[in-house]
């Protein structure tokens, strides 16, 4: 499994990336924007996990830019915020939304759930 | 409570301790001091002008009065002078057309003067008797009742003022026979140069009974005296004749007058005196002011009852009104205030509720951070194999772990106190949800012994709000009542429609109650008394938010010891609009 993780907290998309890599995943991280668009450009993932507001362009954003990339990924989005105005934008644009912090178990299964959707 | 206390307690004013419970910056005015002066105003305003018109009225016609008295008491006593004079007068023309008429031998015959006394007691009336003196003074010939005839009178008053000045009328003397009685007096002159003096005695009978017929009230007294003050006539109630009046003796007037002054008794009177002319009497008319005021005094009493009663009305009017209206005012100051600190504490929920989600926020990326961080270094550990077989490192790191997580608990709690979901509105019947939530805390309920009461009446509208809300609303309630209680205790769950368009769950637990400090700040979030037993504080603070999205709201009363209801009070109607109070974030 392929999986691009975009966050702006440098530290937190790392971490977050070697421990999939470790859990035998493909996990490649980026903190812009515009770097996740070239990664989705030379590569093909499976599943993008989008922090949903971020510096530049939103999460939501980001989202409608890459699918544009890729038409068949598939989406897992994440925030710290819990304002209604994102849970209803996370609930419409896609199905998994994650609150932060989360235990890695929670993101696999959200993975597994997205791949196999 | 008797049922004079019950109206006593109805009647008095609400304000009246306003004073003393509440906080003296949180009452907007003196309410007491305002009731005070509102009713002195008023009471003032509609008696001051009323007592100085009837004290006006009363002078007024005590003057009139007076005025009225003095003038009809003059009139009578000048008429009554006119009768007396014109008596005394008519009695010596009688005499004296007898001495024109009668020859002096006729005169001088005892029976022949019997005839002419008979004759004039016919045409006349009030002659006693008649005699004729001759110029030594000796009654030379008599009729009438006492055997006079030879007795002499020439050193008498009466004979020698007669005999001076032609004709007399005495004043009221004893003389021969012994009684009071006056005389009349009239000289006859003959040719001769002899002097004689015809005299009558007039009844005094007739002189009273005109006099008293002057006497128009019961209390009045008429009656001659002379000038020296001796009654001459019989009064009612300043003696008899000869007798001296205890009444001051008016100087000599022409005129009739009038004097105020009081007598013996210290009784004021009002004296009407007239001398009469050629005669030694004055006439007085005596009457009581007591009297003259008493029919007065009897219309007076029954202004002053009117005047009473009204003075009554008034005040309680007065009373009521302005009780009425400070506690209209009372009323609506204390609502104000209450709408006031409502919307104070409200919108201090909000602005918390605000600031709790902007923490909360800010908080969890650095805690991903950590926790993701931790989870690397965890997962790190687990390929190496020196550090895998170390349980010291690995229960470090779950510690974080852990804490990471029970962080990440309360700050979503947090965000679920400010965020407001869109409620899902379906019918819901109160009871069903209640059986949901006590069939959580069924099992806790027995294990501790705690007897729950549910009163709930079956005509109970429908409530339109969301399930699973409600859900946490009650949970939460019952569970922080299960809490308070010991085992043992008592939960009693009721619903009542207070109103129309209103629901009313209240659940009440005989348990610790909350204290008066806590209970500013029950609802706000991170408050708890359960600090040790791991309370978050955030249980209240999410249901008040929760009623409030649903248009609902909560209250609650508590006593220190006695236990604690808190009451929701949710909408029925479907329609009801929905709270827009989130905040944006």
């Amino acid at each position: 499994m392929k999986v691009l993780i975009v966050d702006d907290e440098e530290k937190f998309v790392s971490a977050l990336a070697e421990r999939l890599v470790i859990r035998g995943i493909e996990a490649d991280w980026a903190t812009t924007y515009s770097e996740a668009l070239s990664k989705a450009e030379t590569k093909r993932y499976d599943v993008a996990v989008l922090d949903v507001k971020m510096p530049g362009m939103s999460g939501i954003e980001l989202r409608r830019r890459l699918e544009s990339v890729d038409p068949h990924l598939r989406f897992i989005l994440v925030t710290g915020h819990g304002s209604e105005e994102d849970y209803d934008i996370g609930r419409r644009e896609s199905c998994f939304y994650i609150l932060k912090p989360f235990k890695i178990e929670t993101l696999l299964e959200k993975l597994e759930q997205a791949v196999n959707r | 409570m008797t049922i004079s206390q019950d109206l006593l307690a109805k009647f008095k004013p609400r304000f009246l301790d306003s004073g003393t419970s509440a906080p003296p910056d949180s009452v907007l005015f003196n309410y007491r001091k305002f009731w005070l002066l509102s009713i002195l105003l008023r009471a003032a305003v509609s008696l001051i002008p009323m007592s100085i018109l009837l004290i006006f009225s009363y002078t007024m016609e005590n003057e009139a009065i007076r005025n009225e008295n003095r003038l009809h008491t003059v009139r009578v006593t000048s008429n009554a002078r006119r009768a007396v004079a014109f008596f005394l007068e008519e009695r010596l023309d009688a005499l004296r057309f007898l001495t024109k008429e009668m020859k002096f031998e006729t005169l001088k015959d005892s029976a022949e003067l019997a005839e002419i006394l008979r004759n004039l007691k016919i045409g006349f009336g009030g002659f006693v008797d008649l005699g004729l003196i001759n110029s030594a003074g000796v009654q030379i010939s008599y009729a009438g009742p006492f055997d006079l005839e030879g007795k002499i009178y020439g050193d008498q008053n009466w004979y020698i003022k007669g005999i001076k000045a032609g004709s007399f009328v005495s004043d009221v003397f004893r003389g021969y026979r012994g009684l009071p009685h006056m005389i009349i007096a009239l000289r006859m002159s003959l040719e001769k140069g002899d002097s004689y003096i015809l005299r009558a005695t007039l009844d005094m009978k007739k002189l009273a009974k005109m006099l008293s017929s002057l006497e128009i009230s019961e209390k009045s007294d008429a009656f001659l005296c002379n000038h020296e003050g001796l009654l001459q006539t019989p009064s009612r109630y300043y003696g008899n004749p000869l007798e001296r009046i205890e009444l001051p003796i008016p100087a000599y007037s022409p005129h009739s007058g009038v004097l105020e002054t009081r007598d013996k008794a210290r009784n004021r009177i009002l004296l009407g005196y007239a001398y009469i002319e050629n005669s030694p009497y004055i006439l007085m008319l005596v009457k009581r002011s007591a009297e003259i005021m008493k029919g007065w005094h009897s219309i007076r009493k029954q202004i002053n009852w009117f005047f009473a009663a009204s003075v009554i009305v008034i005040l309680l009017l007065v009373f009521g009104i302005s009780t009425v209206m400070v506690n209209k005012i009372y009323d609506a100051d204390l609502t104000r205030l209450k709408a006031m600190e409502r919307l104070e504490s409200s919108s201090r929920l909000i602005s918390v509720g605000r600031l709790a989600a902007g923490v909360a926020h800010e908080i969890n990326n650095p805690l991903a951070i950590i926790g993701e961080n931790a989870g690397l270094i965890k997962d790190l550990f687990t390929l190496k194999k020196e550090y895998q077989g170390d349980p010291r490192l690995m229960q470090i790191i779950d510690d974080v772990l852990e804490s990471v997580e029970r962080c990440g608990e309360i700050t979503k709690q947090l965000l679920g106190f400010a965020r407001h979901f869109e409620p899902e509105i379906t019918p819901i019947q109160i009871r069903q949800v209640l059986r949901e939530v006590l069939s959580f805390l069924g099992k806790e309920a027995s294990y501790r012994n705690i007897t729950i009461d549910l009163d709930i009446p079956d005509d109970l509208p429908v409530v339109y709000s969301d399930h699973g809300k409600l859900q946490q609303i009650f949970l939460n309630l019952i569970n922080n009542a299960f809490q308070a209680m010991k085992d043992g205790g008592r939960l009693v769950i009721s619903a009542r429609e207070r109103e129309k368009g209103s629901v009313s769950v209240s659940v009440t637990d005989n348990g610790c109650g909350i204290s008066e400090e806590d209970q500013k700040t029950i609802f706000e979030p991170f408050f708890t008394t359960r600090v040790s037993k791991g309370g978050t504080g955030l249980g209240l603070s999410i249901t008040y938010g929760l009623l409030r999205k649903l248009k609902g709201d909560i209250s609650m009363h508590s006593k220190l010891g006695e236990g604690t209801t808190f009451t929701v009070d949710l909408p029925t109607n479907p329609e009801a609009e929905i709270r827009n109070e989130s905040p944006d974030c």
